[in-house]
């Protein structure tokens, strides 16, 4: 099968008569863009932790309450900039209000675990990109790849494959500054033959990009959208 | 938090194209518009090969058509200056794929850049001519020609690559915008039905990049005439073009170029160089002759 079947996006979802699957729509859009978005106001808008959890707490209770989502038009943008974009105006509005970036108040609708953003981002301190639109898509992607990296462990963990993601994790997700290990030396650390280490490399980014791309469609609004954003994540790389 | 490099890394490996046993990943040689070029050791023939791999299967299969598309191209261009394919497919993700020639060598525009001697210049543009007329004759227009879609092996060889918005047969109504400022004509840049002139004036850009510093005014008007806005005002066809060069390279007056008497005494000058230079010397010594006896 060449790629997942054409099916309700999730912002179709958003729109949908029935309660429970506008709730769960609703709950997967935010699941995917609330760090992104979090972090997006830290970097862009320089917003200390707690105005930044504040703000990100207020734009999506906002988002849900004025349909923000029902008014996305996909013949004008991705629905990734529309929502960057509602972000800003967001944002921006709450700067001209005076004191409300400072100080929280907001109703926690939406339980977001900001520690962990917060923690994240001083492991890694991110570059601020002069672009907005790269920063946030950085940012998007970041999430992206560490959910779907999740998902694959569950994946093998489940399967009762646990040396697979194993695999996975040493050759392709080595530290910073670390030599790319052969697979002669993953086997040897493993226990395993390489023939092993290359069958269960081959068959985790198989999975691995099986999952991306499903998550992928919590994340966009249409087939054209995703088809669009997966040619992007997987073209030419941004630096 | 994964890092930004991790993020690369990541991205990678969920592009990484699981191809059969035949094909073993090697390394990456390029990214294009609509796909990636890996290298690969073919441990069938036991050589390596170039895969160019659709980035992501598309939802109405339309760059998996333009992917085969361009690989049945190639494989009807069967000529020494254009990449041969080798073989084609589509991965278990429905990605589409093809397996060609892995071309060691250089881009043109790196070559340009290292200032050959004018000859070699345009031999080499001569090797793009005959690979252009060739594809010219099976009725495809490449209408992407550029300095990074040619290769120049180590021996001179070149290669015409990336086929990929290529034209097959005659142009059908109004088209896609496809092709790079500089190297497209106006017909193409808007949009309207191009035909075999339209590479015809990528040439024209092409020669003009490799001659730039001759100071050749008659080399210059084949570039300028290769080019010209009007596609009825530029060569109607690559062997015209290619006749004109090679009348340039003979010394023999140019059809770009209508030349001043003085330009046509010192082309003749040129072209006859050593019967000329011969002459002169007998005559010198005839009247060095002539003075000695008269002393």
């Amino acid at each position: 099968m060449s790629f997942p079947a054409t099916r309700l996006s999730v912002v179709e979802r958003t729109r949908s008569g029935d309660a429970a699957t506008r709730r769960l729509a609703l709950a997967a859009i935010i699941d995917g863009y609330w760090k992104p978005a979090y972090k997006y106001l830290r970097l862009k808008w320089s917003l200390d932790p707690e105005a930044a959890a504040d703000l990100t707490q207020e734009f999506f209770t906002s988002t849900l309450e004025k349909d923000v989502i029902g008014r996305y038009d996909p013949a004008r943008s991705r629905f990734r900039t529309y929502l960057r974009l509602c972000l800003d105006g967001f944002a921006s509005n709450a700067r001209k209000a005076e004191g409300r970036l400072k100080r929280g108040g907001g109703v926690h609708v939406v339980p977001l675990d900001f520690e962990t953003a917060e923690g994240e981002m001083a492991s890694h301190e991110p570059a601020v990109s002069a672009d907005v639109d790269e920063l946030f898509y950085r940012e998007w992607v970041r999430e992206l790849l560490e959910r779907s990296v999740a998902d694959l462990k569950r994946h093998a963990d489940t399967a009762g494959r646990p040396v697979m993601f194993e695999v996975f994790a040493r050759y392709d997700l080595m530290e910073d500054g670390a030599e790319r290990p052969t697979y002669t030396a993953i086997a040897a650390a493993l226990n395993l033959t390489a023939a092993t280490v290359t069958n269960h490399l081959a068959a985790m980014r198989k999975e691995f990009r099986k999952i991306v791309l499903e998550r992928l469609r919590e994340l966009t609004s249409s087939d054209e959208e995703w088809e669009a954003e997966a040619a992007k994540l997987f073209g030419k790389p941004s630096r | 938090m994964i890092s930004d490099r991790a993020i690369e890394r990541l991205r990678a490996a969920a592009a990484w194209p699981a191809l059969d046993q035949r094909y073993e990943i090697t390394g990456t040689a390029g990214h294009g518009g609509m796909g990636t070029v890996y290298i690969a050791r073919d441990h069938v023939l036991d050589r390596d090969v170039a895969v160019k791999v659709l980035d992501v299967a598309d939802v109405n299969g339309s760059r998996a058509a333009r992917l085969r598309r361009e690989a049945g191209i190639l494989a009807r261009l069967d000529h020494p200056g254009i990449v041969p394919v080798h073989d084609a497919g589509m991965l278990e993700d429905g990605r589409a794929f093809y397996v060609m020639k892995l071309v060691k060598g250089r881009r043109l525009d790196e070559v340009i850049a290292e200032r050959r001697p004018l000859a070699d210049r345009l031999t080499l543009f001569n090797r793009i001519l005959d690979a252009m007329a060739f594809a010219h004759a099976h009725d495809i227009v490449h209408r992407d020609l550029k300095p990074e879609n040619v290769m120049v092996g180590g021996f001179g060889e070149v290669y015409v690559m990336d086929w990929g918005v290529a034209q097959d047969g005659a142009a059908d109504g109004e088209q896609t915008i496809v092709g790079t400022p500089g190297f497209m004509p106006p017909e193409q840049e808007h949009g309207g039905g191009v035909d075999r002139r339209a590479d015809i004036f990528a040439l024209g850009a092409l020669l003009e990049l490799l001659v730039n510093e001759d100071p050749s005014a008659a080399l210059r008007a084949i570039a300028t005439k290769a080019r010209h806005a009007d596609p009825d005002a530029r060569y109607q066809s690559v062997e015209a073009l290619s006749a004109d060069l090679a009348r340039f390279r003979n010394q023999d007056p140019v059809d770009a170029y209508q030349e001043s008497s003085s330009e046509r005494v010192i082309r003749l000058y040129r072209r006859y160089e050593l019967p000329t230079l011969l002459l002169l010397a007998y005559v010198v010594m005839r009247l060095a002759l002539l003075a000695w006896r008269g002393i």
